[in-house]
């Protein structure tokens, strides 16, 4: 089942060293369906590689940088602390979107697709006219980001409103907005759909939707703003 | 005044006589050309007083109307209706599989046919508005979208559509191994040794972080080779240095061929795609504009 990244308390060797030192290391979350099991919307192959391969690399080097910040701060090296602050930003960052990601995402049969009901579904139609609306402007947006990046619906759990937001590379929502919380993130880096729409980014956002978990995001939401 | 224009007159009889009739149309002498082609020398031939005082005027447009004897030319005379392209897609200069098995056949296709043209297409959409930006070569497009780091719209994809067109060019079948003569010299000069410099090049590709390039620079200023990345679309032509070479470390460059394995790319691009007779010839013209070292006076 899915877990969330809970720091490994029980280990050894290096890791025990660390735990010593109270550092945490991460590891990659489960995910709670098949890695085939979001077809034709995208592939096995891709979800294989988005998850064992990407999204490995991120959490490894994000220990790797948590480790030698570690060094850093009981050196009282500085400079080097400062130097890792943008590993720290780009693979943590990658761990943290990620992580959403799966959550964010259910086969068909289970609820995948299907559209939020309750008070999220209501902010929806309040906020952007309709859900084909929200659709269209996350898509238009989402298609928009140069390079690499990922387009968010999130909501401000100060204001109470929801907002469409882009972010670059690996940074996480919380630099576009101190006060966002992420409900739906869509990972528009080439990696996570380029084995199956090649360069044709539009397609790939209009056909996530039919695997995108509208329960999960509800219940951030509810949290959020009761 | 009237010798003064005499003499005038005659020197620009003589020049415009030399020139072919197309260009003079262009530069306005078409009014002096036909006085001495089409048997008119009668009305001019007191030198002294000529009869058409604007022909000295270089300013005055070119005429459409069709002197005797002359056949129309289309394409001067014509004002074309529809622009419909300014900037065209240059294929690379070798087939598309001849880089098997480093870059496969299907992604050059993938990576040229649908990005690269994309890119080409959506430069000309822009360029079609026929605003301030007609008119610019590629090279100056760039610098000017570029905006000193404020990029206008069309920056990505004019310099995408340039960075494309170098990046070909900066691969060969049958790349690879090392540099020869005043480029690797300069290389063991900036950076100690080739294999010194492979691994820092290397090494930069694999640390860069999102989609980018990775290039090697002469830097104008510093006189030196150095190795440079820029994010998205963004080229050292912006801040004028001058690229030598460059490797595309957007995922589209290399996801289908080695999936999420950088490392493996980054090193079949330095062992068998690289190029380095046109970074030589790069280098070459680059020493036009950047003095590297002391000039070699030969002694007696």
């Amino acid at each position: 089942m899915a877990l969330r990244a809970l720091p490994n308390v029980k280990t050894l060797g290096r890791l025990y060293r660390q735990q010593i030192r109270g550092l945490q290391t991460f590891t990659l979350p489960d995910l709670a369906y098949d890695y085939g099991a979001l077809e034709p919307a995208i592939s096995g192959e891709i979800m294989q590689l988005h998850h064992q391969k990407h999204h490995q690399t991120y959490i490894t080097n994000y220990n790797k940088a948590l480790e030698q910040l570690d060094d850093a701060i009981a050196k009282g090296d500085a400079s080097t602390a400062v130097k890792l602050q943008s590993a720290i930003k780009f693979n943590g960052g990658g761990h943290v979107n990620h992580s959403i990601f799966w959550k964010n995402l259910a086969p068909a049969h289970e609820g995948g697709g299907e559209p939020p009901h309750g008070s999220l579904g209501w902010a929806i139609d309040q906020h952007f006219g309709s859900m084909e609306k929200l659709i269209a402007k996350m898509n238009a947006e989402g298609a928009a980001v140069q390079g690499s990046g990922w387009v968010w619906l999130a909501v401000d759990k100060e204001l109470k409103r929801l907002v469409v937001e882009t972010t670059a590379n690996q940074d996480p929502l919380v630099t576009k907005g101190a006060s966002l919380v992420p409900l739906v993130g869509i990972d528009v880096w080439e990696h996570a759909y380029y084995l199956q729409y090649k360069n044709v980014r539009p397609d790939y956002l209009k056909n996530i939707w039919k695997v995108i978990n509208w329960k999960y995001a509800s219940g951030v939401y509810e949290k959020e703003c009761p | 005044m009237a010798e003064a224009m005499a003499r005038f007159g005659k020197k620009q009889l003589v020049v415009a006589a030399r020139l072919s009739s197309g260009r003079c149309e262009r530069l306005g002498f078409k009014r002096v050309i036909s006085l001495r082609s089409e048997g008119q020398r009668g009305k001019c031939e007191n030198l002294n007083t000529p009869t058409n005082i604007s022909a000295y005027n270089s300013l005055k447009p070119p005429s459409f109307k069709l002197d005797k004897g002359q056949r129309q030319k289309d394409h001067v005379l014509k004002k074309p209706r529809n622009i419909s392209a300014y900037y065209n897609l240059k294929s690379p200069s070798y087939k598309f599989d001849a880089l098997e098995p480093y870059m496969s056949k299907r992604t050059l296709e993938v990576h040229w046919g649908e990005h690269h043209r994309g890119y080409v297409e959506s430069l000309n959409k822009y360029l079609a508005k026929d605003d301030i930006l007609y008119g610019y070569t590629l090279d100056e497009l760039i610098r000017v979208t570029y905006n000193n780091g404020n990029p206008l719209p069309e920056f990505n994809v004019a310099a995408q559509v340039w960075n494309h067109d170098f990046f070909w060019e900066s691969m060969q079948p049958g790349g690879g191994n090392s540099p020869i003569l005043g480029l690797l010299q300069q290389i063991e000069k900036d950076f100690g040794s080739f294999s010194n410099f492979k691994e820092e090049f290397i090494e930069t590709a694999l640390t860069l972080f999102g989609s980018g390039w990775v290039w090697l620079v002469l830097k104008r200023n510093e006189k030196r080779l150095a190795i440079a990345t820029t994010t998205n679309a963004v080229t050292p032509l912006a801040w004028d240095d001058i690229p030598l070479l460059s490797l595309d470390m957007w995922e589209h460059a290399y996801y289908l061929d080695y999936k999420n394995d950088k490392a493996r790319y980054a090193n079949v691009f330095m062992d068998h795609l690289v190029s380095w007779n046109s970074a030589l010839a790069r280098m070459a013209r680059a020493q036009a504009f950047v003095n590297l070292g002391e000039p070699k006076i030969p002694v007696a």
